[in-house]
């Protein structure tokens, strides 16, 4: 697995958009976040450590002009307001020892840089850790506060004011060393087949995006947009409540948000977008 | 054999109500992806077996395939190719197997079984993300199978 090798080809990559299977037909634009941040959504080739994928679009691609547009500027993103919230509760003490994110950490912009490495390894744990669960060791460990739910309003908005300080910088989670047992799950998980309808992952998002089902234009199911803002959900929603949404589809029984299937799932998902810019809040339906 | 099957369960259709020769979904007799027999000897509902084709809790074929004579349907899907033609390219027992399970005809289709209750990884209880109860049923009963099929072979162009 060559990762320089990879990353330099993305810095290389213009926004070509070369042929496309029959069908497939994701919408040709590009996307620059209020006239200054510019996205990377499209890359014509993707990791070679994904055999079944050859080229990435973000899933802004899939969505109508209008919902495309509520993405491109900040005052017409619905869900910067969560964003702006999570802002405030950076600064905000909590817990037995009234402390705030800020007090630790300082301001919020000492966060960009993380969102494109998660969910990595954690050493002093042995365990592999996503954004949520470096949040919650926070606040249970230094703050002395109760750990907020995965999908908790608190947690998305959170996740999504850390997420913002990355914003158009391209994903790029490790997948070796220690990280690659829990990469090696997560991918045996994509490809199984859940439930009385028996649909992986990959039959939607490998076999099909571009196709429509029923009334849904089929993306690839990345996850460099979360969390994102659901027109649908009319709310923010973290990376754990997609998975399971989509597993729940397939008539199975699913995994819970912050299992070690979904954090697993997480890291190889977000494998598949490396080289994608992190677009969180992004807008989706 | 077979035909006896359909014989006595035609009669009894007259006489006893359907759900007694119906054939449970682990007992279903493949001949390569075809399924000669009946699944419960009552013949199908065209009209019945439209509606179960759009409904999106049982059968939602309209999720994945086009079916040109259901202009009022809308968002029909383009996963799997048009059904228009279906009642030309296969025949009644070839439709009841695709029904039953097409992975016996298509090997890894995406398209699920729809009269199937075993082999299935993590099954849930209907559309909850809850696990399935120790008896959950098919996706779509014996009936309901006949009477798409009914519908899918009026398909003829
Ligand atoms: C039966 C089809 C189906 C299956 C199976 C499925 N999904 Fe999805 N998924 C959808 C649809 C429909 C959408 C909404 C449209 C879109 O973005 O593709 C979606 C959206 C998503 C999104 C949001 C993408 C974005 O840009 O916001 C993610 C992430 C995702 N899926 C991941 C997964 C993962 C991981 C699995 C397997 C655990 C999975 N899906 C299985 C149908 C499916
Ligand atoms: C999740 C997607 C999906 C659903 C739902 C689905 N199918 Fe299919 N179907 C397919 C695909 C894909 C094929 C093509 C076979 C292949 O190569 O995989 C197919 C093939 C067929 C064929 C043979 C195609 C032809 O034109 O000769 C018939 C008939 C059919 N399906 C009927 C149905 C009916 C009836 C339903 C609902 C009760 C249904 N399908 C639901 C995906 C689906």
């Amino acid at each position: 697995m060559n990762y320089s090798r990879f990353a330099g080809s993305v810095a290389a990559a213009a926004l070509v958009f070369g042929a496309m299977t029959a069908g497939a037909e994701p919408v040709e634009d590009t996307l620059v976040v209020n006239g200054e941040i510019e996205m990377t959504t499209y890359n014509e080739s993707a990791p070679d450590y994904i055999p079944g994928l050859y080229e990435q679009w973000s899933g802004w691609h899939f969505r109508e002009g209008e919902t495309r547009a509520m993405q491109a500027d900040d005052f017409d993103n619905p869900g910067m307001l969560a964003a702006e919230a999570g802002l405030a509760l950076w600064e905000t003490a909590d817990g037995t020892e009234g402390k705030s994110c800020a007090d630790c950490h300082g301001g919020i912009d000492s966060m960009a840089g993380l969102r494109p490495t998660l969910p990595k390894y954690n050493e002093a744990k042995g365990e592999l850790y996503s954004m949520e669960m470096y949040v919650n060791d926070c606040r249970t460990e230094r703050m002395g506060a109760d750990a907020w739910k995965w999908s908790g309003g608190d947690m998305v908005a959170m996740t999504a004011a850390i997420t913002m300080q990355s914003r158009g910088m391209p994903m790029n989670v490790a997948i070796d060393g220690p990280a690659e047992e829990f990469w090696k799950k997560g991918e045996e998980i994509y490809y199984t087949r859940y439930g009385q309808l028996e649909l992986s992952c990959a039959n939607c998002h490998e076999d099909n995006y571009g196709n429509y089902i029923r009334a849904d234009h089929l993306s690839q199911g990345q996850i460099n947009g979360f969390p994102t803002y659901r027109l649908k959900n009319a709310a923010l929603v973290s990376i754990h409540n997609r998975f399971r949404g989509c597993i729940r589809d397939t008539r199975a029984e699913t995994f819970a948000e912050g299992s070690p299937e979904f954090v697993a799932l997480e890291l190889y998902v977000a494998s598949r977008g490396n080289g994608l810019s992190v677009e969180g809040p992004a807008v989706r339906n | 054999m077979k035909r006896q099957f359909v014989l006595a369960a035609a009669v009894s259709a007259f006489a006893a109500p359907a759900a007694i020769s119906e054939t449970a979904p682990d007992d279903v007799v493949f001949n390569e992806y075809a399924v000669e027999a009946s699944l419960t000897g009552v013949a199908g509902d065209a009209e019945a077996g439209a509606k179960v084709m759009t409904n999106r809790g049982q059968g939602n074929c309209v999720a994945c395939h086009m079916v040109g004579t259901m202009p009022d349907v809308p968002f029909q899907g383009n996963v799997g190719p048009a059904l228009d033609g279906a009642g030309d390219r296969w025949t009644e027992a070839e439709l009841r197997g695709l029904l039953v399970d097409s992975k016996q005809a298509f090997d890894g289709t995406v398209m699920p079984a729809f009269y199937k209750t075993s082999g299935f990884i993590r099954p849930g209880d209907g559309y909850t993300g809850k696990a399935a109860t120790d008896t959950f049923g098919p996706i779509l009963t014996a009936q309901q199978v006949e009477d798409v099929v009914a519908y899918l072979l009026t398909l003829k162009e």
